[in-house]
């Protein structure tokens, strides 16, 4: 029987780019509002999840070629890089500190070096979720 | 006043809640009982709305976006897995 998912395929396309806009506010907003970096990246692992649901393993693996193991691995990296560079101003392991700086567009914004352990968490989380997705997925029956 | 109103709806949402959850048990065939969870998942959206009007907290608005993608992936996800046996396929169909 051939099989015909042309809506769910087009509402797909739409939705993905809707849930990844989602999951990076959540991100950048988790300083001062619910969210950060786990939720974050479950949420954009949701929409590669979606992803999967509505193409095929083989085309998502082409559309987006990256070993994910290789990105839990590069998110820890991040993360205990963070904590070790606090050694270079002679302060204790994982001290965080912040700024104002005059951005482009943005005006005076705080950053903080908190977002740089966070993006090492949102890496892992979605590095960790995909690998168990795609090893369940890919299993022979 | 508003109080009144919110504790209300709360009520009628319950018992919507109440009468989705018979349809989930009772369901005869599957596609009832997922249907039912995705109603389910609708009317516990308008709940978290209804509770952060009631407590003056916008905290709960992520809640409600997060948890309309978790309900409808889901759904797709069962709906798959009616239709064809797997929820991910491994490679394009041959037509």
């Amino acid at each position: 029987m051939k099989t015909n998912d042309l809506i769910l395929q087009t509402a797909t396309k739409i939705t993905v780019f809707i849930i990844l806009a989602y999951s990076l506010n959540l991100f950048f907003a988790g300083h001062n509002t619910p969210g950060g970096g786990f939720i974050g990246g479950l949420i954009s692992a949701a929409a590669i999840v979606l992803f999967l649901l509505a193409f095929d393993m083989k085309t998502v693996k082409k559309a987006l070629p990256f070993d994910f193991k290789k990105v839990a691995a590069l998110g820890l990296l991040i993360a205990a890089l963070t904590g070790m560079g606090s050694f270079l101003f002679n302060v204790p392991f994982l001290s965080h500190t912040f700024g104002y700086f005059d951005l482009p567009i943005f005006g005076e914004t705080e950053l903080a070096t908190a977002v740089l352990f966070d993006t090492g968490v949102y890496l892992v989380v979605v590095g960790v979720t995909l690998t168990i997705i795609q090893t369940i997925g890919e299993d022979d029956d | 006043m508003i109080k009144t109103i919110l504790i209300i709806s709360m009520a009628f949402l319950t018992f919507a809640i109440f009468v989705t959850i018979y349809r989930l048990v009772k369901g005869p065939s599957a596609s009832d009982r997922i249907q039912a969870l995705d109603v389910l998942g609708i009317n516990i959206i308008s709940g978290v709305a209804i509770f952060s009007v009631f407590l003056r907290n916008t905290g709960f608005f992520e809640v409600i976006l997060l948890i309309g993608i978790l309900s409808f992936i889901g759904t797709i996800a069962f709906a798959r897995f009616i239709e064809r046996g797997v929820v991910i396929e491994r490679r394009k169909q041959s037509d």
